[in-house]
This record gives structure tokens, sequence and C-alpha cells, in this order.
């Protein structure tokens, strides 16, 4: 076999320049409702372009099932403050009521929008919009599950990635497909302008310089720094590991959310619908034992409730024959409901457990779901330097790699979809304003050497470890020791297992020396980019002495109003010691912190 | 148990041409198949180049020729595929590297059927527009399409015409040609009935048996054609 190296004139030469107005990283539903918003905002002769390392089509986005909620009041009584509660109340209080408040408000006219731009919706017999019941979501302040979710079938986001693509298309925005993004380009350095991005064209192998007066990232999360996830094997926190690089914050990272009903091993969702249409949980024993921990919303508690009742009844020995997953049991709901309303989850659960659900039980475990963390951003979706609230000049981030907050402590089933649209599509007004206004973007000669440079070192590794061998170990810890239960001890274990696989992660063998389509350099890339997020996500849960939503702390079991109603913001000194940590207090505009019971 | 894996190789920038290479694998009857290809990937040869995200049949990246039919590599399992499977790239395209195909003149037939909803106007109430749940149902069949190319790069018609539309872009003409809130039916069907369009399909059912998602894509083809004909008799 000839190894061939990077052609070395090639490496030397300028990278190829793309000047555009706006510029989007990632084309999940935030990324493309914002390039959408730019397009239609600037106008037919406006440069949008969006990169990703997929087609569009294949973003993550794709994979949300159950459905969106916004309180239209179809099929019974809503009001969005109603949802504005449940958000709240869902996020453990750690939620900034003014975000929340604007998210809840704009759901509806948002998703109203989203019908004129061509969603499928179910519809109801007076062919308004079908909304269905979703866990978390109630009727005046917990009265009682309320329909609230609007879907499409249970493709409701793959029919909103879908329908948003389309709409791009006929807009003519330029897509720039299967592009790594390396790092931003911030030539005066962290209280500077982005002006844009270095991307490596996976068909090629070429290091390209896109330059923009306004920067979105819109890269999606980061589950594959855990064992069992429902992520994709791209969701390696891309975006939020390179904001974190430049120095700038990651707010509350210590919140990740494990959702209740993830297929055994697998970790694919078994979608909430699914208990949203009538199926429960059912131990050993053959107990709903979540009548126990959640009596008036049972099953339909709060995900975070759901996983740590799930690991409860797991820890006493109450597991299927004493093992670490429970059942799904949605036998009674018949043919109609599975084939019609969930046709989806009936088929991956004959396609993967070979198993009927009209007639079996699913084996179902707590799966890493979901970072309600990462970019701390305002209500437009503008990236902050600093706990204070400081602006970065051009740099955007919406959907999962941000952090508005939204979601708090713990995301509401259905409310992913919602942030991506409303505040992706607020990104996009903002960044046209923005547009208007802004320089024209110089180029990061220093960030391009250092793309440059990292890639043929990885490029010229011929002794090290595979990076897979390394990514194994972290997504172990991670979900062993950073998981649904966390302790210090746990906790401190994870950081030293961090730092060994960091400095192992320093020597990797890349076996791909190609230039076209090298996905091994990818995943070395990737790998590095995992570190990070792990890193961060370990430091802040040490960091946050309490139990708060997604965040359980054995040795800290209670929420602690007093000195924990705060976010967490994580900077990074360098590469290998601790972040320096500081906080934010909560907005709260309107609901005092109660006790959360479901 | 142990799978032996036959994958058909093809690196232009050192190989003079493609090749099939074995490898023997540790696999469970439930593994899928892209998992057997990530164990070659990432811990016998790095080189192994293939597309995936998802993981679980929504994202459409992983579509391979696996013992002689178009599949996902994720949603294929072992106990379905035998101890002895084969994977070679989706065929009709060409291959940039082992799995890895071009395609970016699928994106382009896509593109080219208008494959979005043409309508401006909003109802006075500022609302949803009506849709009855059977109005819904009319596309609801097409509207699973992942563009996963499964179907497209099967269809023997597109092997001898490569300027045919092929089956996927016809069906997400179709996802709009049935919705009632669209307004671009002429001009779409006009796309259709263009020498490379529907016409090209001759009813071979290959496009059926390859979609991972149940389409009955051939239905589809055949509904869009009667719409063809009828505009055109009219």
């Amino acid at each position: 076999m000839s190894l061939r190296l990077p052609d070395a004139t090639a490496t030397r030469r300028r990278p190829r320049t793309h000047d555009l107005d706006a510029l989007v990283v990632g084309a999940g539903g935030a990324g493309l409702y914002a390039a959408l918003e730019l397009k239609r905002d600037l106008g037919p002769e406006a440069r949008i372009g969006v990169i990703s390392k997929l087609y569009p089509s294949r973003s993550h986005t794709a994979a949300a099932q159950g459905g969106v909620c916004a309180a239209l009041g179809n099929t019974e009584e809503d009001n969005w403050e109603w949802h504005w509660f449940d958000t709240v109340k869902g996020g453990d209080y750690l939620v900034d009521q003014d975000a929340a408040e604007v998210m809840c408000r704009d759901a509806v006219e948002t998703i109203i929008n989203l019908e004129h731009l061509g969603l499928p919706f179910n519809r109801t017999p007076e062919g308004l919009i079908d909304q269905r019941r979703f866990g978390g979501h109630t009727r005046n302040h917990g009265e009682g599950p309320v329909r609230r979710a609007c879907y499409a079938a249970v493709r409701t986001g793959h029919h909103i990635l879908q329908t948003l693509y389309e709409q791009c298309i006929r807009h003519e925005v330029a897509f720039y497909d299967e592009y790594q993004v390396l790092d931003l380009q911030m030539p005066d350095g962290v209280g500077g302008p982005v002006t844009g991005v270095i991307g490596y064209q996976l068909a090629t192998g070429e290091v390209h310089s896109f330059l923009a007066k306004s920067v979105l990232f819109a890269t999606g999360g980061f589950g594959k720094i855990f064992k069992v996830t429902s992520n994709a094997h791209t969701l390696t926190g891309d975006g939020v590991a390179i904001v974190y690089r430049r120095g700038l914050p990651l707010e509350d990272m210590e919140f990740y959310q494990f959702h209740p009903t993830g297929m055994y091993k697998l970790g694919f969702l078994l979608s909430e619908a699914m208990r949203g249409e009538g199926g429960f949980l059912v131990n050993g024993k053959g107990e709903r034992f979540m009548e126990r921990y959640a009596p008036t919303m049972k099953d339909l508690a709060s995900r975070d409730v759901v996983s740590r009742s799930i690991y409860q009844e797991i820890a006493a020995g109450r597991g299927i024959d004493g093992k670490d997953f429970v059942h799904l049991d949605v036998r009674h709901l018949g043919a109609e409901v599975l084939n019609k309303k969930l046709p989806d989850m009936s088929g991956f659960i004959r396609t993967y457990f070979g198993i009927e659900p009209l007639t079996d039980l699913v084996p179902i475990q707590p799966t890493a779901h979901y970072a309600m963390g990462g970019i701390p951003t305002d209500l437009d979706g503008h990236a902050l330097a600093d706990e204070r609230g400081t602006r970065v000049p051009g740099l955007y981030a919406a959907g999962e790699c941000a952090c508005v907050s939204v979601h708090g402590a713990n995301r509401l089933g259905t409310n992913s979809l919602l942030d991506i649209l409303v505040f992706g599509r607020r990104a996009g007004v903002a960044m046209a304003d923005e547009v208007r206004r802004a320089p024209d973007p110089q180029p990061d000669a220093v960030a391009e050497r250092a793309v440059l440079a990292g890639l043929a070192e990885l490029l010229e590794g011929m002794e090290g470890e595979r990076p897979a061998v390394i990514r194994a170990e972290l997504q172990e810890t991670m979900f062993a020791k950073c998981g649904v239960y966390r302790n210090g001890a746990l906790l401190e274990e994870a950081q030293a297992d961090l730092r060994r696989l960091r400095e192992r992660a320093r020597h990797l063998c890349v076996q791909d020396k190609g230039r076209r389509y090298n996905t091994d350099l990818v995943e070395a890339l990737e790998l590095g980019f995992l570190l990070d997020c792990a890193e961060a996500t370990v430091d802040s849960a040490l960091a946050r002495t309490e139990t708060r939503g997604g965040h359980a702390r054995e040795d800290f079991p209670d929420r602690d109003d007093v000195e924990w109603l705060k976010h967490t913001f994580a900077f990074r000194w360098s590469e290998g010691a601790p972040p320096r940590m500081a906080y934010r207090p909560v907005t709260i505009t309107k609901f005092p912190p109660k006790p959360r019971v479901y | 148990m142990d799978v032996l894996l036959r994958l058909k190789r093809f690196d232009p920038e050192r190989d003079a041409d493609p090749h099939w290479e074995e490898y023997t694998v540790q696999a469970d009857p439930s593994d899928r198949v892209l998992d057997l290809l990530h164990q070659v990937k990432w811990y016998q040869d790095g080189t192994l180049t293939f597309r995936r995200s998802c993981a679980h049949g929504v994202c459409g990246s992983d579509a391979m020729l696996i013992n002689g039919r178009n599949r996902l590599a994720c949603e294929y399992l072992v106990k379905d595929a035998g101890t002895e499977i084969s994977v070679e790239p989706i065929r009709g395209s060409q291959v940039i590297k082992d799995l890895l195909v071009d395609l970016d003149g699928f994106w382009e037939k896509y593109r080219s059927v208008m494959p979005y909803l043409v309508n401006d106007e909003v109802p006075a109430d500022g609302k949803e527009r009506r849709q009855s749940p059977e109005e819904r149902e009319r596309f609801d069949d097409t509207s699973k399409c992942i563009l996963c190319g499964a179907c497209t790069t099967a269809c023997p018609s597109f092997w001898s015409n490569p300027d045919f539309v092929g089956p996927a872009a016809i069906v997400n003409a179709h996802r709009f040609i049935f919705d009632s809130r669209d307004q671009a039916g002429e001009e779409r069907l006009q796309i259709m009935a263009d020498a490379d369009g529907v016409w090209r399909c001759r009813t071979i059912f290959n496009c059926v048996e390859a979609c991972p998602r149940g389409i009955n894509i051939t239905r589809a083809i055949l509904e869009v054609t009667a719409e063809v004909e009828k505009a055109q008799g009219a």
C-alpha cells in the first residue's frame, strides 16, 4: 500500500475562499429556517450559504418523531401561558423565563408558518392541524394532560427538515454539502468579530475559507460522548467544541437529558408519543411503577423524572429478570393506533428486536438524548462572550448546540423542535439586520495556518491508537460516571479518565492517508470535539452540588435554590487545565420556583 | 459468531480497478450490517469508506447493494443476511471510493422536479390552510421518502439511460402533485411529461422492492403518469 500525503503545494496555497453575506453551519431545522429567513429578508441577490458535513436531508432533525408543541387549541382548550408554565416547571426552574415566553408565544405563529411552507401536518376532521398529548404538557398549570403536540404521523422532524430544505431550494440558498467545519475565523481574537469559518471539503480533502458578515452555528448536539444514545454517529459536538476552544463560554453543560424509552442496548428512541397514546412502563414484577413516582402524570411525567424512576426500579432489583431494563407495554393500543399513528416506532420494534408490539413487551432503557446546555445566546440567537451578556460580534447559535436557555435543567418533549424553529428563525432575522450593517469580513490567517498544520499532523501520524478505541472508552466512562445519576467520587474518576484519554488522543493513528472522502481523518477530528464536550460536561457537573432536572447528584439529592438558581458558564483556560467557572442568574419574570411534582 | 464480509473496494487514488476484499468479523445475529462495516473500519482497516449517520433508517445515508439487493446497511440484520455477506456500492453512479458513490446527479434530478410547495397565499384569518384528513392521506405514502437513492439506483431504466429522472425524483413530484394545497401542478406535470420523465418507467417494480420505507413507488409513478395523460388530454 503506498501512502500519499496531501499535496504539499495545495496545503501551502491560500485556501479557496467563498465570500458570503451570511453563513449557516449545519443544515438541520435551526440552520435551514435561519437560511430561509435570511433569504426572504435580504432578497434573492443575497449570498446566503449553508455548509454541512452531511447532505441536508440527512440531518438529525429528521429523527425527531412525536410532534412539536404550540398552544393552537385545535382539539381542546389551551393557551400559550400554560405551555410557558410547563416549560419552566419542566426545566426545574432553571429556564430563563423571558426566553421561554418568547418561545411559547411565537410557537403558534411559527407552526402556522410551517403549514404555509408546506408541512403535511395530520389534520382534524375539520381540516385543522391535529394535536396530541405529550409528556410534561398540561392543562392549566398541571391539572392534567393536554393535546398540544402538532404532528405529522411520527415523522414530524422528518417533515420539518424536508419542508425547510424544500423551501431553501425554492429560494436558492447556496448549499455546500459535505464540508466539515474545523474552526471559526476571528482575526482579532476573542472580543473581535467572527468573520467566517474554515471548512474541509470531504470530496477533495481541500481546506476552504468561508467569509461572511454573520455566522450561525446550528451544528446540533454531542450525544456521542455517551455509550447508549439516540444520537446519530455524526453528532459529535463540532460547533460547541470549536467555540469552547476559542475561549468562549459554554453554558449549563452539566444538564444532559436521558430519554426514558431508548431501545435496549441500541439507544434509538421509541417516541414519547407511544406513552402519549396510552402506552405505559412496567417493571420485572409487572407493576406500573410510574404510578408511585408521579401519581398525576404517571408515564407522562417529564423525562428526567421517568428516567430516574426506571433507574430506581432497576437498582431495587425490579428490572426485567433483575437486569438493567424495563418494559414498555403498548399491546393494548391495538393495530389501528400502532400501525397508523405510530408506524415508524412499531417498525423499529419489529426490525431491530424481531418482536411484535401488538403481542410482546418491548425492552427499553434510558438513553442519552439531548444537551440542554451549549453555546450561550440571547433571545436573538446572538452568541454571548461572558456571563454578563456581552455579545460576540458576527456569531450566532441556534438549536441543540445553543443554550438560550429555554430548557433549563430538563427539556420537555417536543420543545427541541420548537426551539430550533423559533430561535433558528429569530437568528435569521437578527442576522439579516447585522448583514446590512457589518463591514466586509477579514480572513483569519492564523486560524488557516493552525488548521492546515493540525490536519498535516494527524495525517502524518503513523504510530498511535485508533480513534475508535479511545472513543469507545470515552463513551463507557461518560455513560457509567456522568449519566442519569452522578456523585462527586464518580465525577472525579471521570475527570481523571478524560485526562488520560486526552493524553492518549495526542497520538492518533489515521490509517487513511488519501485526500478524497477521508472519513478516517474526520473521525479523528470528531474525537477531539467529543473530548472537549465531555470535559466541559464533567467539570460543570462536578461544580454543581445540587440535584436539578437532568443533573441528579446522589451526594446532593435536593434542589438548592439559594445557592444554585444560576447558569453555569465554563471557560477553557488552556487545553487539559480545568475550566474557569462563572455563573449568571436565572431570569425569573413570572413563575417563582416551587417544588416540582408530577 | 463469525461472519465473512465481502466488500467491493475501490480507491482511485491507489487502485486501478474495483476488487473484492474479505474480512472476518465477530457478530451477533441482532447486529446490523452497518455495525460490521464499522468493525472493519474502526479496528481492521481505517481506509474503508462509506456514508452513514443516524444508523436506524431515517437519514438515508447508507443505501448499499447488500447480498445483491439495495438496502440500508443500518436496517439489515445479520440474522437475515446470513454469515456470508457481500456489500457493493449502489449501481448506476460513479464510484468515488469503496461504497461511496457520486450523488450529484441524483440531487440534481431531485431539484429539477420543483420538490417544494408552491402557494404563497395565506388564509385571510392568518391561520393554517384547511386540508381534510383524506386530502392529507392522498400523498402520505410518498411523503415518507428519505432520499436514500435505493430506488433510482435499482432501476434498470435508469441504468440504461442515466438521463431518466428516476423513481426518487418522481416520488417527490408526486408528494406535491397530489397535495391539495399546491398550485404548481401544471408546471410540475410538464417536467414529468419530458422525454426523460415518467415515460421511461417500464414498471419493473425494482424500486418498490428496494425502498426501505415501503413506499409503493411504481403505483406513485403510474398515478403521476395518469395525471400527465389527463393534463395532455385536456
